[in-house]
């Protein structure tokens, strides 16, 4: 059952990059809407659902970072940091942990508004590096985050983090332990973040972003304020990590220091770059896929090789199989398996652009 | 007063070790511009050589005598040259074909190669620390209220004397010099006859080395060694190459002694849990400060 959603959605996403004619779209995305919304209904297996869940909260994930990397060109190794803020939003004001229980559907926003602002914090001072320096930047402060949220113990509970955490609610009904409530909500989660990040493609903004992607010292000169564009570019890719990280603390119950480790802002970043960067469906194929053969394949390789007695642990191989997709993709396909044409150009004819 | 002594200590045998991976770093960036993210794990990596290399000779513990002289020699000459074949390799496989892409794609090349030598070496030692034999007899010295034990002597002695040893190498020898050229106009120096690629190939080769040579030493400082310790260390040596002026010799040196006692410090004084974060909150101070390090030069920005 679990194959036949990755397959619809993989499958119907590529169809959508694929086909032109606007009809034909609207009929293939009523498809995939219909499969995504009426399924569980018809066959909704707790652990099925648990693991699409995950799926949509990476894919907005990978959307929100989409942004920075993808269209405004900023390479952000500290996206984790943002999720984090995002899930302890969550566990600091919907739990017994200090006493407050605030609605999840409020936090939410809050949480997208907090991390946006940190965002602004880290960015305001470090976006005039550029290229590399500004990677480590991030990776440096993606690091401070859930070490600072480890040490603060009397307040996060350090390494054990917080549990318990308060089920959301809708309409007085409480979600409880069942995935189907989350699976729905991540998928409302992705239709809001798909309908943001496609208009602000289109958007002055988002045209702004590319053109610093492709030349910032041009982009400067026909009178674009690259700092402030480059900043909102931080602020809003920044959001979409913190509104996930709420779905995702709400979703286990819990939040440790050990769940927004570099290695999480890698795994996004590795999905930008097996889908394409700057290239929605691109993006959603990408996390699609990496969540697939995480939360599925790997598993599934595990029980097979128990079955025929072969000691082996393939859940061991997630670095492994990160490291390989960003150097095979670097060297052998730059723009993704569904490139963004102008951002594949761009990483294959350097002449094309300086990013 | 013997506290602080004593950390001071600490922290210049710590640095010591940064310092010889700083060079790497920031020889290789001097040279291709990329931040060889799997530095830190090629790092990781000599100490898992050296240790191969030492159980193959059967030591498990202190050794004396001349036999002493022969088992340092062979393990650590043996993890250098492996490591600078590994760092070679690297270069060839992964960072070539991309010198002349946009700077992001060599930088996220290397991160995925430091994500596979990771795992790597996961599988290869599993996923926790490993004991690394003692292998020098470690008496202490005092020195009125200084104690100073003997492996953080040879630690520092062999990171200020690499550092001179490259120094020389870089601007006296023929190598060196097509180094600089190299580092300075790729273009030029190749229609000058200098051979680019084995050029860019031997600054990898070295780095590698001396990941290699920090690797064994940091193990037998230790007495572990762990497969994702390079992460850390890697960045708190980059940080060091910054701090440092990136692309100068000495300069990585003196960051690397320099975090090696902020690290020291911070631990001693606000605990050992913050140390991180405030070698972190130093590379983003330095970074956007002072972007061309404490020796460095500024240089202006190529369009």
């Amino acid at each position: 059952m679990i194959y036949l959603y990755f397959a619809a959605g993989i499958g119907l996403t590529v169809a959508l990059q694929m086909v032109q004619a606007p009809r034909k779209r609207l009929a293939i995305g009523a498809l995939l809407a219909a499969i995504l919304l009426l399924g569980p209904l018809v066959n909704g297996n707790d652990a099925t659902l648990n693991v699409l869940a995950d799926a949509g909260i990476y894919i907005v994930l990978a959307l929100g970072l989409n942004v920075v990397v993808g269209y405004a060109g900023l390479l952000d190794l500290g996206y984790a940091a943002f999720f984090a803020i995002g899930a302890y939003a969550y566990a600091l004001l919907a739990s017994p942990q200090l006493g407050i229980h605030l609605p999840f559907w409020a936090i939410l926003f809050i949480a997208a508004a907090l991390a946006s602002l940190f965002g602004i914090v880290l960015g305001a001072p470090t976006l005039r590096l550029h290229g590399d320096y500004l990677a480590i930047v991030t990776l440096g402060f993606g690091e401070i985050v859930p070490q600072v949220f480890q040490n603060l113990t009397k307040l996060t509970g350090g390494p054990n983090g917080i549990a318990a955490l308060d089920f959301p609610t809708f309409f007085g009904r409480s979600f409880g332990q069942g995935s189907m409530p989350y699976y729905y909500v991540s998928l409302g989660a992705i239709a809001l973040t798909l309908l943001l990040v496609r208009n602000l493609r289109d958007s002055r903004l988002g045209r702004a972003w590319m053109a610093i992607r492709e030349d910032e010292l041009a982009a400067k000169h026909v009178g674009i304020n690259t700092t402030a564009v480059k900043l909102a570019a931080f602020a809003l890719g920044a959001s979409f990590s913190g509104l996930g990280g709420v779905i995702f603390a709400a979703k286990l119950s819990l939040v440790s220091p050990d769940l927004f480790q570099f290695q999480l802002s890698v795994l996004i970043v590795s999905m930008l770059v097996l889908g394409g960067m700057g290239n929605i469906a691109g993006v959603v194929v990408g996390a699609l896929v990496l969540t697939f053969v995480n939360g599925v394949l790997l598993p599934q390789a595990n029980t097979m090789a128990a079955a025929v007695h072969l000691n082996v642990d393939f859940g061991q191989y997630h670095f492994l199989i990160y490291g390989a997709i960003l150097v095979g993709i670097m060297l052998f396909r730059p723009g993704g398996l569904l490139p963004n044409r102008q951002r594949s150009e761009e990483l294959t004819n350097p002449q094309a652009g300086t990013s | 007063m013997h506290q602080f002594l004593a950390q001071l200590v600490n922290g210049i045998s710590l640095g010591g070790i940064y310092a010889l991976i700083a060079l790497g770093y920031t020889m290789v960036y001097g040279i291709v511009e990329l931040i060889n993210f799997a530095h830190g794990d090629v790092y990781t990596l000599g100490s898992f050589f050296a240790l191969t290399i030492l159980a193959a000779l059967g030591v498990t513990g202190e050794v004396h005598g001349p036999m002493l002289v022969a088992d340092i020699a062979i393990a650590a000459l043996g993890a250098a040259l492996l490591c600078g074949i590994v760092g070679l390799l690297i270069e060839r496989l992964a960072y070539r074909r991309l010198r002349d892409a946009p700077r992001l794609a060599p930088l996220i090349t290397a991160i995925g190669v430091s994500f596979i030598l990771e795992n790597v070496m996961q599988v290869w030692k599993g996923p926790s620390p490993v004991q690394f034999p003692s292998l020098i007899p470690n008496p202490t010295l005092s020195l009125g209220a200084l104690d100073v034990n003997v492996k953080q002597l040879v630690i520092v002695g062999l990171a200020v004397a690499t550092m001179f040893a490259l120094q020389v190498f870089v601007a006296r020898t023929r190598l060196g010099k097509a180094m600089r050229a190299t580092a300075q106009d790729r273009d030029a120096a190749q229609l000058m006859g200098i051979n680019v690629n084995a050029t860019i190939a031997l600054t990898f080769l070295i780095g590698g080395a001396l990941a290699g040579i920090a690797g064994f030493v940091s193990g037998v400082y230790y007495q572990s060694t762990w497969f994702f310790n390079g992460f850390g260390a890697g960045l708190k040596a980059f940080t060091a190459a910054v701090m440092g002026g990136i692309g100068n010799l000495a300069g990585a040196m003196l960051g690397g002694f320099a975090i090696g006692i902020i690290e020291s410090f911070s631990t001693w004084l606000i605990g050992g849990q913050w140390s991180n974060v405030v070698v972190f909150a130093i590379l983003i101070l330095v970074l956007v400060f002072r972007p061309s390090g404490l020796l460095g030069e500024s240089r202006p920005t190529k369009v």
